[in-house]
């Protein structure tokens, strides 16, 4: 267990350092120590963020003072066993590669010397760890991309993304679970809804399972998307 | 539910807001919530709402609402010059909004957002434990959407309502367009130069055009990294200085992302978001140096104010109304018996309007009887 370093982030938020490097073992550990301050139930957490080696906690400082909360998270925190390892979920994110779904394919390909079915199976055969999630809802921070295929971002940046877009920007891979605007290179695009406000989590995937993404043909994308849609018709009219 | 609001024009940019979304920040989802909470807080206490409810968070141009039914509401935050079918009606008090009544608003006297409350709260479906509105993802508020013509809102209904409650004078903020804000350093001060700490709490500061509820980007000496402004990605808190390579800080406010790359020299207090969320395109930031010790008080203070509003009797903040006859004459009376006219004190000041003329009084109080 690292040493952790507790500093104030406001009057109502403290950010827990557990490291400073983008680690598989580090992230376990803040995955297991954001679990074990879930589980304490302390009346004043507000909520828990962790990222990849670091945790923001929102608190009541009328509830519990900063030193309180300090000496609580330290003691916790020594009582965290990594070598426990709940075996990872791996999620499977059928996509579709390339033509309209991933319109830089053919950019991605070329900046690396690759063909576009050679990039396709590099991105594909990798499993991508879930280190953290956030900044925008469902959007997860993959790591593990092959070297063979990182690729800058787009010199201007799209206004409008549509949601299920898969993209490479330097050495991430990621998936826009919403439409919004963004700079990354599309590869490709997954009919699975990555985050539904209805439903409680509101999405598939979670800090600590491994995505995989597996090649789709545009007829399944579809297929798979209208299934979606009747889905959802079928629950807003019950 | 009961309808109680048509929208006839949405305005600007008017959204239901409560105090926000926690508990899924974890899955990205940001807070999102009142930009100003202290305003929507004492709004809903001022209608006999719990503090948490949902209301109308109203930006620099105010909608036009048609009241449906007879209801209470108080408006607090931002002077947009409310009015109800035409008259001017006080802030931060409870007022009866008359069915068919239009409320509208006008100039922008003080400040940039206003918040209306209305007695049982805006009954919309909660959305992850909010009512809130978060536009980019469409989620909360109604139908994640900030208001327009043709929407129609609901309310609970309430047994009963207690009226002209209003928040005593002295706590009434005033906003202005210069604002000194308390910032505790970190947590990646430690990125930047002494020089750079420096310039950040020695200049003045103006709000660009580029402000939203996401955050207020900034213009001024630019602030100087040791190194670079990036991060490993970490969570982002209400209020947090963020300063990306360019060197212009950005106070990050309640539509942030939960997470971000950028290093974060510091935090403003939570009591002093509520004038920074007050703010316009133009107004002039200061930042000081404090301490997370400090702040407790400022926030004590706050929550003293919020305490004595939802605790005091109502009859103490309420207007009363007496017929004084003098020479014959009948004069209808209307006072404002502030909390310091407690039963104790036997002596006190009535502050009191005759025939729409404001009046001071010393009075002897020989009986207590405010019902």
């Amino acid at each position: 267990m690292p040493r952790l370093t507790i500093a104030p982030a406001g009057d109502r938020a403290l950010a827990i350092k557990v490291g400073d490097t983008i680690s598989p073992e580090i992230n376990l550990t803040v995955r297991n120590l954001a679990i074990a301050l879930e589980k304490q139930q302390i009346p004043a957490v507000l909520d828990i963020v962790p990222a990849y080696c670091s945790i923001l906690i929102n608190y009541d400082p009328l509830i519990s003072s900063l030193n309180d909360l300090t000496i609580k998270i330290k003691e916790l925190g020594k009582a965290i066993n990594d070598s426990v390892v709940e075996s990872p979920r791996t999620i499977e994110i059928p996509t579709v590669y390339g033509g309209n779904y991933g319109p830089e394919l053919s950019y991605v390909a070329q900046f690396n010397g690759l063909t576009e079915l050679e990039v396709i199976d590099i991105h594909s055969s990798n499993d991508y760890l879930v280190y953290a999630m956030g900044f925008t809802p469902g959007f997860t921070y993959l790591g593990g991309l092959s070297d063979r295929i990182v690729t800058p971002r787009l010199q201007t940046p799209r206004t409008e993304i549509p949601a299920g877009s898969v993209g490479i920007a330097e050495q991430q891979t990621g998936i826009y679970p919403i439409e919004s605007p963004g700079g990354w290179q599309l590869i490709g695009r997954t009919p699975v809804k990555l985050f539904d406000p209805t439903k409680n989590p509101p999405v598939i995937v979670e800090p600590g399972d491994y995505i995989r993404f597996t090649p789709i043909s545009s007829e399944e994308y579809e297929r798979i998307a209208s299934e979606n849609n009747q889905l959802e018709f079928e629950q807003t009219n019950q | 539910m009961n309808k109680f609001i048509e929208v006839i024009a949405g305005g600007l940019f008017t959204t239901i807001q409560d105090l926000g979304r926690y508990g899924y920040q974890r899955y990205g989802v940001p807070v999102s919530g009142a930009m100003d909470l202290f305003s929507l807080r004492i709004a809903n206490l001022l209608v006999g709402n719990e503090q948490y409810q949902a209301g109308l968070e109203i930006t620099l141009v105010g909608p036009d609402l048609k009241f449906v039914n007879d209801n209470l509401i108080a408006i607090t935050g931002g002077n947009l010059s409310p009015a109800l079918d035409g008259e001017p009606i006080p802030m931060w008090e409870a007022t009866v909004a008359q069915q068919g009544s239009i409320l509208t608003f006008g100039d922008i006297k003080d400040g940039a957002r206003a918040y209306l409350s209305v007695a049982g709260g805006i009954n919309v479906e909660p959305i992850l434990g909010s009512r809130s509105t978060y536009t980019r993802a469409k989620i909360g508020g109604f139908h994640g959407r900030q208001l327009s013509t043709g929407d129609v809102l609901s309310n609970s209904p309430v047994p009963s309502r207690i009226e002209g409650r209003y928040l005593p004078q002295k706590f009434v903020p005033q906003y202005g367009h210069s604002h000194k804000l308390d910032v505790i350093l970190g947590p990646q001060d430690n990125a930047f130069t002494e020089k750079g700490i420096n310039t950040l709490f020695k200049s003045e500061y103006e709000i660009t055009t580029q402000s939203d509820r996401i955050g207020y980007r900034l213009t001024g000496p630019k602030v100087q990294h040791k190194r670079g402004a990036d991060i490993i990605s970490d969570g982002i808190p209400f209020g947090a200085i963020q300063v990306t390579g360019d060197g212009l800080p950005i106070i990050l406010m309640s539509d942030r992302g939960t997470t971000g790359g950028y290093t974060k020299i510091g935090t403003v207090i939570s009591s002093d978001i509520a004038a920074l969320a007050q703010a316009a395109p133009g107004d002039i930031i200061q930042f000081r140096k404090t301490t997370v010790n400090r702040s407790l008080g400022k926030l004590m203070k706050e929550a003293d104010i919020i305490k004595r509003v939802a605790q005091l009797a109502p009859s103490f903040f309420s207007k009363q109304h007496f017929t004084v006859s003098l020479d014959n004459e009948n004069y209808a009376v209307e006072t404002r018996l502030s909390p310091e006219a407690a039963p104790s004190s036997k002596r006190t000041t009535i502050h009191a309007k005759v025939n729409g003329h404001s009046f001071s009084f010393n009075v002897k109080v020989e009986e207590q009887n405010f019902t």
